[in-house]
Parts: structure tokens; C-alpha cells; sequence
């Protein structure tokens, strides 16, 4: 058989991660569509038990290596490669994480095939792939169309329902061989936990949370005070974190921590697809931004067209004016 | 160390965009491009590298508006040398761009023995592929991307880097050199340059022109349309002064038993 559609199951620290449900909610679509069976490639090192949860596939490709007990984007693209090479999908979708950015590019780079990255979505229209690509910074998306087979599809979380993916029948497993180097160039050496001690921002019921438009370290302590007013916790986004106003233990997103608050405030957040990422699932989003047309309020309940620097000291007075001090 | 920096400008997405008349591409009327962020980042990862082990700082972008500001503000910063690749369109074709890369060291003899090659882990007009990975495998050296610390051994030939993995942890790597990396986030925020100094650099130093050697093959990407992300939903914008707004905010708690 050949033509089939292929996802990357993204795996982490022995779990299979929440993006591949999402992705193999979204190769089923795709897999029907075209009349073809959709494939799982899961690749490890003693981790055939995490197929079972792949049900969403009809059968699941387990390439069992030592080069690939971590998922680093090289061996990974090689082991593709390989498979790929012997069993030609028509595409092949890779999530993009911290855990797989990397493996879909190089993927492409070595098949000499093509790669289309930032898919929010993918469609079949007359019988051909379509994706629509997520472009600066979340403010446009490019529809597009890629010449020959396979594609390499890089696919942004949150393009299904993670529950749309998970099943609790176990699908049949292939074990595949791979030939990979013994010795990778690229060798792992260790996890780094985070430093401890300060507080876990996802048992916070409420987060101020500020991004670039808070423009100095200064101003933090506005958002500070209105978090100590509502019971709630400071976070923020990644150029706050780069800039070193706040710890990274403090960061929402991709590289961060994925929040659940029952209030999400974002101060000076545009809502770049990273950050959006760690805090969609939040109860109540309002959003702050000067510009009208920042992605963040795509993603807000209630949004506020204004300076954060303004509007925080103003909610602060009113939150404690209501709380009656 | 004998460190290369890939820097591309970018459009701004703090500023409005707005789709060109053919549907298909970005209105660059009025767009204003800057450095790519976490080239930024790359750049001040490779100025720390030598000012800790010596060596040098070459930085290459492909030509584009304002890109002579860019680079000369990277000589301010501390960079040994500016080059200017023409030939290469950098905009959203970066499978292209690796390839121009790639051509243009083989054609530098300065750096044919470059230690590393140090870029942005992602930009965001990167539609069809990430450049740090392709040129990696151009070049048939060692890749990691979400790069935030960057440590060599030279006498080894060896360089340890750690990467953001999720939920804070890192992980960190070791291969031999050279390699490319995609830089997330450098140790410390890029430095900053006063524009008395940038000034300084464009009346006494100089960027070098390189060329990609061969044409480029165009992108094997078909763009039918681009437009702004339809939403479902949008925010319910609350209007007012910022008292007025704050005490809408405060309502919509108390309705829901926040406050």
C-alpha cells in the first residue's frame, strides 16, 4: 500500500502528548476524505505500550531504537526517512512543539520533498491537500497548495478537539525496522527541571498575565497589586520572561505552562499562536491591548482596546472598592 | 570561535497588515520590517560566546528593506564583519534561503571554517519550512532548535546546548562542531545600542556584498490566498474610560462569582 496519511505520535517523558490526539483527529478527516487509511509512526525505545492509545489510526508503525528513547530531530527524521522512503505516504503530518519542531524540516530537507509549516488546518479539495498556514505572528493565514507527494505538514496545536483523537480501542502495531547510527551526532544528556520554589501558576484560579505592552519592569508591580487584589497570581508571556521581569516559572505558552484559570487577565498581549497556546483553555479571558486588531481577541471573552498601564491601576481601585476595603 | 550569525528582517506584526491586491500576499506598501526576534537573540548569543572565549562574529542576511540598519547595528553591537546576500528572495521561500546560505559560505573562504552557525529557532514568515534544520542538512552538520544556552569545548570540538522542552524543563544536548542551532532565547536580553553609535558604524565601517551562486528554484508551494484568520468569535470589546471599563470588568466577576 502507498498513499496513506501519517502522523508523528509525539510522545514526552513516557506519555503520548495532548497534540498528537489533536493531529490524529484532524489525519482522520484527511484519511477518509481521500478514501485511504490513516497510519500512526510512533518512534521510541521500549515504548510500544503507549500504541494503545492510538486507536484514532487503523494501525499504528512502531520503530523500536535506542538512538530514539528521546525524540531528538534528527534521529527522528531519520527513522522517517527510512519509512517514508520504503512505504510512501501521501503526507506525512508532524505536530510542532518544543518536543518535534525540527523533525518535520528536516524530514522534508532530506526526502527532497516539501514541507508546509504553521497548518492550523487541513482540507482535501479535488481530491489534493490544502492547508492554511498561520503567518506573522497569528495576523494572516496563507491557503495553500504543495506540488508532488509526500508533503510534510508541520501542524499547530489546537487544530481538533483533543478528545475528537482519543479512543479507547487499541489499534493493531507494526514494528518497523529503522537503520539509525548507534552513536547519533546529537546526543541527550539530561533533563533540566525547573528551580522550585516559587509558585505553580496552573493552581491559580486567577492570573494577571502581562506581555510586551507593559514596557518596563516597573510597571509589573501594577499588575502585581491587582493580582494580590483578586487572590491571583502574576504570569506572563515569553518577552517578558526573555526580558527577565519575571521568572520562567511565570511563563504562559509553548515553552511555559499550559493555564486553566477561571480568570485569565492578558495585559499588553498581542496573543502570538505560542502564547495563545497555554492559555485558550482559561474560563474567562478578558484582554487588554492598545491595537484593535491583535490576535489576542480572537481568543478573549471580553476585550479592551487600551493601554494595560491605564486599566490595571483603574480594575485594582474597583476590585478593592468591591471587596470594601 | 569562528561564529556565524543569520539574521532576516521580518514585517512587523506590531503594525497593521493588510493583503496585497492579488489576494495572495502581503500589501507591502506599508509594511516596515525588522530583525527577526530570536535572531536577535542569536546575535547576542554569539557576541557573549566571544566575549567569553575570543574569536569572531560575522552576521549575513539576505538583502531587504532597512537590512543596512540591521546590519550595521549588529557591527555597533560588537559583530567583526556584515554581509549582504543579494539574489536570495528571503521572504517565505526558506528552503531557498538555506540553499543561498549555503552557497554563500562555500563561496567565503572566512567561513569555510565556521564553528557555529547560530539563527533564530523560527521567524514568522516561515510558510514553508524552518532554516536552521534544512541548512543543517545542507551542510550535513549536527541541528537543535529552542536553543537557550550555548557552551563549546574547543578543544574537544564539542558544544553542549540546552533546550526548552515544555513545562519549563530543558534538555540538554551535546554534538560535535560545527553545528547549526536555532536560538530561542540568548542568556541575557539583546543588548542594547544607542543610535549615536549605529551612526558611528555606517561612517566607519562597512557591509560586504555576497551573491547566491546559482538561481534559486521557486517555491514548490502554490499560495491561493492569504487573508486575516477568520474567528468564530471575537471579544465583546468593553468600552469607556478606564473607570468605566474597570467596572465592567468588575460586574462580569462578580456575575460569576469572582468577586
Amino acid at each position: 500500500m502507498a498513499g496513506e496519511i501519517w502522523v508523528l505520535a509525539e510522545h514526552w517523558q513516557g506519555q503520548i502528548s495532548e497534540i498528537t490526539f489533536e493531529v490524529l483527529a484532524l489525519g482522520r478527516e484527511l484519511a477518509q476524505a481521500l478514501g485511504v487509511k490513516l497510519e500512526a509512526v510512533l518512534l521510541g525505545h521500549g515504548k510500544k505500550d503507549l500504541a494503545a492509545s492510538l486507536g484514532a489510526a487503523e494501525q499504528v508503525l512502531y520503530a523500536d531504537h535506542s538512538s530514539l528513547a528521546e525524540m531528538t530531530a534528527e534521529s527522528c527524521a531519520v527513522a522517517l526517512e527510512n519509512l517514508v522512503r520504503s512505504k510512501k505516504p501521501k503526507a506525512v503530518l508532524v505536530p510542532l512543539s518544543n518536543v518535534t519542531l525540527g523533525i518535520g524540516s528536516l524530514l522534508a530537507a532530506k526526502l527532497g520533498a516539501v514541507c508546509i509549516n504553521s497548518c492550523v488546518d487541513v482540507s482535501v479539495s479535488d481530491g489534493k491537500l490544502q492547508a492554511r498556514s498561520l503567518l506573522y505572528g497569528g495576523k494572516m493565514e496563507a491557503t495553500v497548495r504543495a506540488a508532488g507527494d509526500p508533503v510534510i505538514l508541520g501542524i499547530w496545536p489546537g487544530c481538533r478537539p483533543i478528545e475528537a483523537g482519543r479512543t479507547t480501542v487499541a489499534p493493531p502495531v507494526e514494528e518497523v525496522a529503522v537503520a539509525l547510527p548507534d552513536e547519533p551526532k546529537v546526543r541527550f544528556k539530561r533533563y533540566i527541571e525547573p528551580e522550585a520554589g516559587d509558585i505553580d501558576i496552573c493552581e491559580q484560579e486567577v492570573l494577571v498575565s502581562v506581555g510586551r505592552g507593559i514596557q518596563s519592569a516597573d510597571n509589573l508591580e501594577l499588575a502585581q497589586e491587582l493580582a494580590e487584589a483578586l487572590g491571583g497570581a502574576v504570569s506572563g508571556s515569553r518577552p517578558v520572561i526573555d526580558q527577565g521581569w519575571l521568572p520562567m516559572s511565570r511563563q504562559v505558552g509553548k515553552s511555559g505552562a499550559n493555564v486553566k484559570p477561571k480568570f485569565y487577565l492578558a495585559a499588553g498581549i498581542s496573543g502570538a499562536p505560542e502564547h495563545v497556546e497555554g492559555m485558550k483553555g482559561a474560563a474567562l479571558i478578558v484582554a487588554i491591548n492598545t491595537d484593535p486588531k491583535a490576535p489576542i481577541f480572537n481568543v478573549a471573552h471580553y476585550g479592551i482596546e487600551a493601554d494595560a498601564l491605564d486599566v490595571l491601576p483603574a480594575l485594582t481601585a474597583k476590585v478593592k472598592e468591591r471587596k470594601g476595603h | 570561535m569562528n561564529i556565524l550569525v543569520l539574521l532576516k528582517m521580518v514585517p512587523d506584526v506590531v503594525e497593521e497588515l493588510e493583503v496585497a491586491p492579488d489576494g495572495k500576499s502581503l500589501d507591502t506598501e506599508f509594511l516596515r520590517l525588522i530583525p527577526n526576534e530570536p535572531d536577535d537573540h542569536a546575535l547576542e548569543e554569539a557576541l557573549l560566546l566571544k566575549e567569553r572565549l575570543g574569536g569572531k562574529v560575522t552576521v549575513l542576511a539576505p538583502d531587504a528593506a532597512e537590512v543596512d540598519e540591521a546590519l550595521f547595528t549588529a557591527l555597533a553591537k560588537g559583530a567583526d564583519r556584515a554581509l549582504k546576500l543579494s539574489g536570495a528572495d528571503a521572504s517565505s521561500n526558506t528552503a531557498g534561503l538555506a540553499l543561498a546560505i549555503r552557497q554563500a559560505i562555500a563561496a567565503t573562504p572566512d567561513l569555510q571554517g565556521v564553528d557555529l552557525i547560530l539563527t533564530g529557532t523560527q521567524a514568522n514568515d516561515d510558510l514553508d519550512t524552518l532554516l536552521a534544520p534544512v541548512l543543517a542538512q545542507l551542510m550535513g552538520v549536527p541541528f537543535v532548535g529552542i536553543v537557550t544556552s550555548v557552551v563549546p569545548d574547543a578543544g574537544r570540538r564539542m558544544v553542549t546546548v540546552q533546550k526548552e522542552c515544555p513545562k519549563g524543563v530543558r534538555a540538554e544536548f551535546e554534538m560535535p562542531m560545527p553545528a547549526v542551532l536555532g536560538i530561542q532565547a540568548a542568556e541575557k536580553p539583546p543588548r542594547y545600542v544607542p543610535v549615536a553609535k549605529v551612526r558611528a558604524a555606517m561612517k566607519s565601517l562597512k557591509i560586504e556584498a555576497v551573491e547566491a551562486g546559482e538561481p534559486l528554484p521557486a517555491l514548490p508551494i502554490e499560495v491561493i490566498a492569504m487573508d486575516k484568520p477568520v474567528v468564530s468569535e471575537r471579544a465583546e470589546m468593553l468600552e469607556g474610560s478606564p473607570e468605566e471599563v474597570a467596572g465592567k470588568v468588575c460586574e462580569i466577576l462578580t456575575a460569576r462569582g469572582l468577586l
